[in-house]
């Protein structure tokens, strides 16, 4: 019985001494899978909005993913009047309306094309489409566009900072 | 102390420190095989063949090939298939082997559910070998991205995206995943290691653990009989070969398992040599590029399946039933609850339920490479309901079955 009680407390030990150490392993081991401080530094954009023309689809480039800027003619405007979850997700600068959004299917982030003559996005993945305000109008994309944070700054905008226009469609749901 | 004698050759010197006669015995000459079986038995060989041939012409890859964004695509295209002799020869070797052993393997599990071979003992069997089945979907998954092309990117954009659950949005675990916003660096080099190191060790392991299965229950057989293993090793070693319902694993068994093998061997370098394009996509020919998806984005063939079942869904009940078809094979010995361990032929209703899902996967696999337009939409979705429906009735018609 002596024995066994040594052997039990011997067990016992080793069990809280592996035990420790595998939780501590597996702590660094799920640390060493995270991103990188370097990737997750290189996380801002700046966009001069000056440069962009009406009715053109243009794709920058934010975090390694796609973001759609396209900004608005009056005819698009005027089609998204009355529409109150396209005009929530509209972004002024200046005078000038825009739909800036990460160009991702919200279903599995394939990269929906941009259709001129049709004026809205499909994605060859799995057939969703998108209007020009982003909003998604076939499934199977769960919602719109995301909206990348964003912080206008004059004529410029930031992309990765959170500015009070961002913060304000958050807060009410337009964007994830 | 042991007690060793001067040895009178070598194999006698190594039979006094490794027992080899005894091994010999254990896993070749008295290891017993039923003789009531067909060349569908022969599968479990091809399998361990060309998973040698995936191990041989991988090593040969991995001298070359580059594992970072910048080069990977290029030591593939360039090096490997221009400048290495013979670097074409190992990598369609690799593609084509990749790509043909899901084929044996699902011929190898409907051999297994037609002939009620995960029954009565041999349920160990069927677990390990569909964790092999899994382990095998990663490998060919982080092979895949490999190459770095437009496929290899988006394919990893997409599965990876998996992760998030749907509405859950689990972005931070997909991040984690890939350790970048997207697909770079840091998800080529980790999907590297596990394509190299840590899924062929796994894979290494799972099969030991499925040989291991079969000791024990031993091999099923043409009619589900019942065979008295020790006895008819008896009868056989007694000298009465052609009465005892049994046969040796080497060299009998392995001489018939070898000739199908090598009939294998022959269409297999059939296509490794006149028809490897199937196991290459032409889009992968193009290098990554995050800015552009392609026009299609399909999975290989083996995969097609699982992503019809995925697609015709909202992203919600899509990823849930996904998942159940991923993981309801493991279950199947314990939602069949028929007693009857014979062919499904002699089953009643399991027949059936047998052969539509054959066919109905065939469908499922034929949609996924189709565009998801009408009729194939809808021809998808009504298979990937009958797959569900069919799993759900499994237990039901197998507890009516009578008993033969």
């Amino acid at each position: 019985m002596k024995d066994n009680s040594r052997r039990g407390f011997m067990g016992k030990a080793f069990g809280a001494v592996a035990g420790v150490g595998a939780v501590a392993s597996l702590y660094a081991m799920k640390k060493s899978w995270d991103p990188l401080p370097s990737v997750k530094a290189a996380g801002f954009t700046t966009l001069d909005m000056s440069n962009y023309e009406e009715d053109v689809m243009i794709t920058e480039k934010w975090r390694g993913k796609p973001i759609f800027v396209l900004k608005k003619s009056a005819k698009v405007m005027k089609k998204e009047e009355g529409n109150p979850e396209a005009e929530a997700r509209n972004i002024k600068v200046g005078n000038d309306n825009y739909m800036i959004a990460i160009g991702l299917c919200t279903h599995l982030g394939c990269i929906p094309a941009f259709r001129k003559e049709e004026g809205n996005f499909l994605c060859a993945c799995h057939g969703g489409m998108f209007d020009a305000s982003g909003l998604a109008i076939k499934s199977p994309p769960p919602r719109g566009f995301d909206i990348p944070p964003f912080k206008i700054d004059g004529n410029k905008l930031v992309l990765g900072e959170v500015g009070p226009e961002y913060q304000a469609m958050k807060d009410n749901g337009v964007t994830l | 102390m042991a007690n060793f004698t001067k040895a009178t050759g070598i194999k006698d010197w190594l039979d006094q420190r490794l027992a080899i006669d005894k091994v010999e015995k254990v896993m070749m000459s008295e290891y017993w095989i039923p003789k009531n079986i067909n060349f569908l038995w022969a599968m479990g060989m091809v399998l361990v063949i060309t998973f040698a041939l995936l191990v041989v012409s991988g090593i040969f890859l991995l001298m070359y090939y580059v594992p970072t964004v910048d080069e990977a695509f290029n030591s593939v295209n360039y090096t490997i298939m221009r400048e290495v002799d013979f670097g074409w020869l190992w990598r369609h070797v690799h593609g084509v082997a990749a790509s043909v052993v899901f084929l044996i393997i699902y011929i190898h599990m409907f051999t297994g559910i037609y002939y009620g071979s995960y029954k009565k003992g041999r349920e160990m069997i069927w677990i390990s070998g569909m964790l092999l089945f899994v382990a095998f979907s990663a490998e060919a998954f982080s092979g895949y991205m490999l190459p770095w092309g437009q496929m290899s990117y988006w394919a990893g954009m997409v599965i990876t995206n998996l992760f998030a659950g749907g509405s859950l949005h689990a972005d931070g675990l997909v991040e984690w995943i890939r350790g970048d916003y997207v697909p770079a660096q840091a998800f080529l080099g980790r999907f590297f290691m596990l394509h190299v190191l840590l899924i062929p060790l796994a894979i290494m392991g799972l099969i030991g653990l499925h040989f291991g299965a079969l000791r024990i229950p031993h091999v099923n057989n043409q009619e589900g009989e019942e065979i008295d293993f020790d006895k008819e090793a008896k009868k056989y070693l007694d000298g009465d070969k052609a009465g005892s319902k049994v046969m040796r694993f080497a060299n009998d068994f392995m001489s018939k398992d070898m000739m199908v093998v090598g009939v294998y061997l022959v269409f297999f370098f059939y296509l490794v040599f006149y028809n490897y394009g199937f196991a290459m996509d032409p889009v992968n020919f193009d290098p990554a590029d995050g800015l552009k998806t392609p026009a299609h984005i399909y999975p290989e063939w083996y995969f097609l399946w699982s992503y019809e079942i995925l697609r015709p869904f909202g992203i919600d009940l899509g990823l849930i039933l996904f998942a159940f078809a991923q993981v309801i094979f493991v279950l199947l010995p314990f939602l069949d609850r028929s007693p009857n361990a014979v062919p499904a032929n002699r089953r009643g209703l399991f027949a059936i339920w047998f052969w539509v899902m054959l066919v109905n996967m065939i469908v499922l696999t034929a949609m996924g490479k189709l565009p998801p337009e009408d009729p194939f939409s809808t021809i998808g979705f009504v298979s990937a309901v009958l797959f569900v429906a069919q799993w759900l009735a499994l237990p039901i018609i197998t507890s009516y079955e009578k008993k033969v």
